[in-house]
């Protein structure tokens, strides 16, 4: 019976010959380092959330209606569809969890991919460009999330537009112009909602998908880094499948997939636990003012965006206006993740791996991840509650958080500045660097 | 080891999470249970002599009550519909949007989602919380959600609060919503018995605001033990094929 297999597999060879070397290019000879740790899993992660929203977003296409159009008073198509699907439609409450709960682990997983990209220096000489592409990827997530959120048109979608819409705004000259056209009203309305739509299940999805494999091709034409920041390809040659091949590499197929596997098996545990028993996480993947229809007279107690947003959202609101503008928030904002996409060439330093770094790199991406961390509680309105609580009711909140949240804004710049003049003035002691591999699990 | 790592890190996660979440300042646990499902009925009934007068739950349909809560549709239809709706239809109401916002200062809302985006402790205490105030328009007025436009529709049950002499406006902070209330005129309940008739009411609301978490509940378990033994031999077939990387 083998033959028949043998014998369609011949017969696509003949008429599609670059399927199978692109096969074995990518996946079984494809020599990954043969000691990838914990922090490996997350590029894999983030491809199997990504086929879930894909999925998952199918299906809730055909029940969503993009109509900010009344159907009950106060209440939206949209908002309505939003609870059509969680009710009449068949296993429509597991598909939307699924695609909600996804929303939020794709960010958990990208965010702990970068910092894996951190902590053994990936995006360092030869990855710069994947390095690259990640951000890109990590820019069009963010934008894809926005629209996401603004479709059940719940007052914290509606309000949320308003706030990030306006932010356009800021700019000179052309700012208020530009908020209108974005919206194609003076509201976030019927026509905001329609584009978001479009913008969110094909463009943004396109752009994803294109960067994805992109992002995926520049990795395997440079190969793989590793916990030791070791180059395997510098290194001996020769191993059991292939005497070209780099000794510290094994094929990824069918070595990382199967490792991938019980890496994807523990975190559809994790997802799946959120997704049956807590799918709104305590109000952090789904809000509870979200609940409530968009009403433009309504604006909720806090505006505050879902928690992947909030480091970024904090840094905004800690930057204060002056020469009569806003727009130094929203520069800053920006410019957080701009400097991300300038880490290859901000360190200068030639050893890749943390193990082998000096110490003020090891302190500094401490700090990084902690301010991270902090301004995400920041903007998450965490420590505007807990401020009455540790300093009494009568403390002036305003100023605490502000000069709380300031600090830790300028711990997070102040990583870039350090990192560039730690590296580049020659401060950093290394330690040696093995020439192979060290471990691997 | 990573799995202990992950697990711990969601635990955290989670206590952190409910930990935010509950500080709803000065909310009673109302203690409500999917798997009461008597609770439920009850609270069913309830909404539909005490508050569906005004409030619709606009997403929810009698069927999918019947079904969910174990009743006889003949009798959901006989003892739930006062509207002459079908029991396929949902619960909406009569009560015009126009004539409720003249009638009451705000139309009374729909409540189907009212739990998930107040949650069940702000219902429970809520109901709990009405008290006489003369200055109000409809002569109520509430610690909880101060100059509500909503009438205590459960005073029979209930009795008739006032706020304590010395509390004052003071209320509003309170640890407890009920505590600086005091039972003028008792109602045909203890506040026993009453606590429990609040407590039905929002598990019913609780249920109405998401149907679904019947069936994710009991189905999660399922879910969760396939993907354990998945895993478990996804590890034992990967540490199969490793054993020849050294």
């Amino acid at each position: 019976m083998a033959s028949v297999f043998t014998n369609i597999g011949n017969w696509v060879n003949e008429r599609a010959p670059g399927l199978m070397p692109v096969y074995r290019k990518h996946m079984t000879e494809y020599y990954a380092p043969k000691n990838f740790n914990f922090w490996y899993y997350f590029g894999v992660l983030a491809l199997v959330v990504l086929v879930n929203q894909l999925l998952t977003g199918i299906f809730l296409t055909m029940n969503y209606k993009p109509s900010a159009a009344e159907v009950a008073p106060g209440v939206s198509a949209a908002f309505a569809s939003v609870e059509y699907i969680m009710r009449d439609v068949s296993w429509g409450w597991l598909i939307r969890y699924m695609h909600s709960t996804g929303a939020s682990l794709f960010f958990v997983v990208v965010y702990l991919h970068m910092f894996r990209g951190l902590l053994y220096g990936s995006y360092k000489k030869p990855r710069e460009l994947v390095w690259i592409l990640g951000m890109l990827i990590f820019l069009a997530l963010m934008a894809e999330a926005f629209l996401g959120y603004v479709l059940p048109w719940g007052n914290m979608s509606f309000w949320g537009a308003k706030v990030i819409i306006s932010l356009f705004g800021t700019i000179p000259w052309i700012g208020p112009s530009l908020v209108e056209w974005i919206m194609g009203d003076y509201l976030p309305a019927d026509a905001t909602l329609n584009r978001f739509f479009a913008l969110h299940v094909i463009a943004l999805p396109l752009v994803l998908l294109l960067l994805v494999v992109l992002h995926i091709f520049a990795l395997h034409e440079v190969g793989s880094n590793n916990p030791d920041g070791v180059e395997i390809k510098k290194g001996p040659k020769g191993n059991r499948w292939s005497e070209k091949a780099p000794a510290d590499g094994i094929p990824f197929h069918p070595y990382y997939t199967l490792h991938d596997m019980v890496g994807i098996g523990f975190f559809l545990i994790i997802a799946s636990f959120i997704i049956f028993y807590a799918p709104t996480f305590g109000g952090w993947f789904l809000e509870h003012d979200n609940f409530v229809p968009a009403n433009n007279l309504a604006t909720p107690e806090h505006i505050k965006p879902v928690w992947y947003f909030t480091p970024f959202y904090a840094i905004l609101r800690m930057v204060p206006s002056f020469f009569g503008t806003a727009i130094w928030g929203v520069i800053a904002m920006f410019g957080a993740i701009v400097l991300l996409f300038l880490v290859p060439w901000l360190d200068r330093g030639t050893v890749k791996s943390v193990r082998y770094r000096g110490t003020g790199y090891k302190v500094a991406l401490g700090l990084f991840a902690l301010s991270f961390f902090m301004l995400g509680a920041v903007g998450a309105g965490v420590s505007a509650e807990m401020i009455p609580k540790i300093f009494g009711a009568d403390a002036d909140s305003t100023f605490i958080e502000n000069l709380f949240g300031r600090f830790w804004t300028i711990v997070y710049f102040a990583f870039f500045a350090f990192l560039w003049a730690y590296t580049h003035f020659g401060y950093e002691k290394t330690k040696p660097v093995p020439d192979r591999v060290t471990t691997h699990d | 080891m990573f799995a202990k790592l992950a697990g711990a890190a969601l635990a955290c996660l989670m206590t952190f999470a409910s930990a935010t979440a509950s500080e709803g300042g000065g909310l009673q646990s109302a203690g409500v249970s999917l798997n009461d499902v008597a609770s439920m009925q009850r609270g069913a009934k309830l909404f539909f002599n005490y508050c569906s007068g005004c409030h619709s739950l606009q997403y929810l349909r009698y069927s999918r009550i019947a079904e969910d809560l174990k009743l006889d549709p003949k009798d959901v239809e006989k003892s739930f519909v006062f509207t002459g709706a079908k029991i396929g239809d949902q619960a909406k109401n009569h009560m015009p949007h126009a004539g409720g916002t003249q009638w009451f200062g705000k139309a009374p809302p729909d409540l189907t989602l009212e739990a998930r985006s107040k949650g069940p402790d702000w219902i429970y205490t809520y109901l709990k919380s009405f008290y006489l105030d003369p200055s109000r328009p409809l002569g109520w007025n509430n610690t909880l959600f101060a100059n509500a436009s909503m009438p205590n529709p459960l005073w029979e049950l209930q009795g008739i609060q006032v706020l304590k002499p010395a509390s004052g406006e003071g209320a509003h902070g309170g640890h407890e919503g009920g505590a600086a209330l005091d039972l003028h005129t008792p109602g045909s309940q203890t506040p026993e018995q009453f606590d429990q008739t609040a407590r039905d009411i929002t598990a019913f609301l609780q249920y109405a605001a998401e149907p679904a978490a019947l069936q994710r509940e009991s189905m999660g378990v399922w879910v969760l033990l396939y993907l354990a033994l998945f895993t478990f031999i996804a590890y034992l077939l990967k540490h199969e094929f490793w054993k020849d990387v050294h």
